[in-house]
């Protein structure tokens, strides 16, 4: 049993087991599922600075912060005690690909080790991949009212189709960046 | 109502929030339920390499089914569950209506959504799955973090001066 835990799960587990939040959540307190709000509402609680957005009581939120907080524990409990610690087996043409930019490192299969470290922050490479990736993703956001989460999965759901037209654009910005902004930046 | 007031009434109904509170109140101690989900579902992020930079790569060349599985079968499980909930009028455990809040559409979600598609390849992770990558102890994550929660503020910030 262990050992079927370990190994990557397929998308037909994972997939379903995300949608089934959705129900939980609603019918746990009324919940809609969503994460990225948690971002604003440590923006309210920590540095509200007087701006207009973030003056409401995030102490109703908490729930949300206290969902990251559950996420950020599984994340340790899933490599401590349900890792093989096997090397991420991805397609072909990307392994090609990666080597180029001296990308070689699989070892660690959820960020790229030669580029995504304490030691690449300093280069440009690196700080780009990390700080304005990070950047990108609290601005855009909020900006479009909801991540893969409450747009893609919670709205789509729901059948509203701002989500959908959001999801749209997620997919248009992803293609755009993987394909044309990744190789110049991996080549800095 | 003021031409002002309508205005300003108008942005903040955007991405509203605590629309949908319970309106009953409960000790603190029933918040702890959601920790519980939440270390689920950051188990399932990390097992099924949601959170996987190499993945998020695999899905924007299309070299992988492995993405669009799980956020497919995500979304026709969700709808699915939403459907029986309004057609059974399903409580919550309290007993409460549920109440499902659907995000209005403005100018944000296409130019947000395309800046967030753009931070999500880059960052091979949207903001779940950066939580996720940090309790891994890919520590270098949490610069990333803190990264998004000042992108965040910006919009705050700039929020009354860009396009809606």
């Amino acid at each position: 049993m262990l050992q079927f835990l370990q190994q990557p799960w397929p998308w037909y587990i994972a997939g379903p087991l995300i949608g089934l939040t959705v129900p939980a959540l609603l019918i746990m307190g009324n919940k809609n599922f969503g994460i990225s709000s948690s971002l604003r509402h440590v923006c309210a609680a920590c540095i509200p600075a007087g701006i207009d957005y973030f003056k409401y009581d995030w102490k109703k939120e908490i729930w949300n912060l206290l969902f990251v907080l559950g996420i950020i524990i599984g994340g340790f409990l899933a490599v401590a005690y349900l890792s093989s610690g096997e090397e991420i087996i991805i397609h072909e043409n990307l392994r090609t690909e990666l080597k180029e930019y001296g990308i070689t490192d699989f070892s660690n299969a959820l960020i790229p080790a030669d580029v995504v470290s304490w030691t690449q922050l300093c280069s440009l490479k690196g700080f780009l991949l990390v700080v304005l990736g990070g950047f990108f993703v609290g601005f855009g956001t909020r900006y479009a009212g909801g991540c893969t989460s409450g747009h893609s999965i919670m709205g789509i759901s729901a059948l509203s189709w701002p989500s959908l037209v959001a999801t749209i654009c997620f997919m248009i910005g992803g293609f755009f960046a993987a394909n044309l902004l990744i190789p110049i930046i991996l080549s800095l | 109502m003021s031409q002002s007031q309508q205005e300003d009434l108008k942005k903040r109904e955007l991405d509203a929030m605590c629309v949908n509170e319970s309106q009953l109140s409960h000790p603190w101690y029933h918040n702890i339920k959601y920790i519980f989900i939440g270390v689920l579902f950051g188990i399932v992020f990390v097992k099924a390499e949601i959170v996987s930079w190499f993945r998020i790569q695999e899905m924007f060349r299309l070299q992988s089914f492995h993405m669009y599985g799980i956020i497919g079968s995500a979304i026709a499980v969700g709808a699915l569950s939403i459907w029986m909930i309004r057609k059974f009028n399903i409580k919550t455990i309290y007993g409460e209506d549920i109440v499902i809040v659907t995000k209005p559409f403005n100018k944000g979600v296409i130019l947000g959504g395309l800046m967030f598609g753009i931070g999500w390849a880059i960052t091979g992770a949207c903001p779940g799955p950066l939580f996720a990558q940090v309790g891994t102890g890919a520590t270098v994550v949490i610069v990333t973090v803190l990264s998004a929660i000042l992108g965040t503020w910006f919009y705050g910030l700039l929020r009354d001066k860009l396009p809606h």
